[in-house]
């Protein structure tokens, strides 16, 4: 046993590219299990393995985690990423859950049928540019500081420079009315943890093509 | 200023009973300030009291928290319902987090379009009785002990405790072949705070009915 988080999930984003992210992020190296086929997918379940039946799964410090948000609550916590008081805590899981309804539009948009995809890029960009960039954009102003909360590097950061890097792979232009929030990709991408996952090689999962659409409902449609 | 907690969201359940839950269950009184129409959103909105636009909203402790899991999550540390370290923290997230997303699908029964609910009412008893409820009863069968996590009363409890009174209202012997989260259900009601909060009279909300939605949809939509 190699003593490192082993993650189990589909070869791609999906759910998972946020806990890929905040381990990177946290300089922690972890080994990676894929999904291919139904029949590995249901062997786990057999198993016992997925308290849930689902995926992400996250094997670390002798637990079987499952469901997202805890396995991202646990290593926030673990890697003092969270805040150092109650309420830098609220503050960063406020931030943390907006992007994540943000990124929610994204994870599904790959499955959206072929009609619709213009439509839900819209909406992509005008969540993006009129509720949450808006957002982010004033914090960082107001306080001036480098990073979101209590001027210390936090999960809040990652999951923003995630969600930026995502929207402008689809809409180049996004970020153009943000100033700050250009500053702050530059300063979060030049971070040794950060700018070591940027690189090619790295976790680092692409965006979701066609091949990525049908293995994952291969392996999870009924 | 009263110091109590201030909920702003509409007469019903929806994405704030889970909190109303857990401040009840704390023992902590709050106060209620319901949308009726569009414009009550729209003034919220208009005076920047919601961060990302939207409700559920909390004005608790100087902040105007939104964002129901931030909220849940604030109430139920401040509270010592959240387990006494980091792994019983990631316990509850768990538990949590799987009946969070049972809730979901309890809550969204009622927006169902009439052809798509009974398929829909089939999915909900699918996934209650054969992915979640087996889970937790596993886990009181396993340690054999009141509580989920730490044999100490935390946000878990409460939470599966509000889900299966709701998965009852949809089907009310669902809980039939699961014995011990039939006593965790009569075992965890009888807790003084929440004994109160399923009194008639208490700030608990009913079941959304079909003829609200229209209303509903006229704020949000």
């Amino acid at each position: 046993m190699s003593g490192k988080p082993r993650l189990t999930y589909c070869n791609g984003r999906g759910r998972m590219e946020p806990v890929r992210w905040l381990l990177a992020a946290a300089g922690v190296e972890f080994e990676e299990i894929f999904l291919e086929t139904k029949e590995q997918y249901e062997k786990l379940i057999k198993d016992g393995v997925l308290m849930f039946q689902q995926v992400p799964l996250v094997e670390i410090d002798g637990m079987k985690m499952v469901q997202t948000r805890a396995i991202l609550s646990y290593i926030a916590g673990k890697y003092n990423l969270y805040g150092k008081d109650l309420k830098e805590r609220a503050l960063i899981d406020m931030y943390v859950e907006g992007i994540t309804d943000l990124m929610q539009m994204i994870l599904m948009f790959p499955f959206s049928p072929p009609e619709a995809k213009e439509k839900n890029l819209d909406s992509i960009k005008e969540r993006a540019t009129n509720r949450y960039f808006p957002v982010f954009e004033k914090v960082l102003k107001q306080h001036g500081q480098d990073f979101l909360v209590g001027n210390k590097f936090s999960w809040a950061d990652v999951q923003l420079i995630e969600a930026i890097l995502t929207v402008e792979e689809k809409i180049p232009a996004v970020l153009s009315g943000f100033p700050q929030l250009q500053a702050f990709k530059i300063r979060m991408s030049n971070m040794p943890t950060i700018k070591k996952f940027l690189q090619p090689g790295s976790p680092r999962k692409p965006p979701p093509d066609e091949c990525y659409v049908e293995t994952v409902l291969k392996i999870f449609k009924k | 200023m009263s110091g109590k907690p201030k909920l702003h969201y509409f007469n019903g359940r929806g994405r704030m009973e889970s909190i109303r839950w857990l401040l009840a269950a704390a023992g902590v009184e709050f106060e209620e300030c319901f949308l009726e129409t569009k414009d009550d959103l729209t003034k919220l909105q208009k005076d920047g009291s919601l961060l990302f636009q939207q409700v559920p909203m909390v004005e608790i402790d100087g902040m105007k928290m939104v964002q129901s899991r931030a909220i849940g999550n604030y109430i139920a540390t401040k509270y010592n319902l959240y387990g006494k370290d980091l792994k019983e923290r990631a316990l509850i997230d768990m538990y949590v987090e799987a009946v969070t997303d049972l809730n979901e699908l309890l809550m969204t029964h009622t927006f169902q379009p009439a052809d798509k609910k009974e398929q829909h009412f089939a999915t909900i008893v699918d996934k209650a009785t054969n992915r979640y409820f087996p889970v937790y009863e596993k886990v009181l069968k396993d340690h054999g002990q009141d509580f989920l996590v730490g044999n100490r009363f935390s946000r878990a409890d409460v939470q599966l405790l509000e889900t299966l009174l709701m998965a009852e209202e949809c089907k009310p012997d669902i809980l039939a072949k699961f014995p011990l989260l039939q006593s965790f259900k009569a075992r965890i009601s009888n807790i003084p705070t929440i004994k109160k909060f399923l009194q008639p009279g208490s700030q608990r909300k009913p079941p959304l009915q079909e003829k609200d939605v229209p209303k509903l949809m006229k704020i949000f939509h």
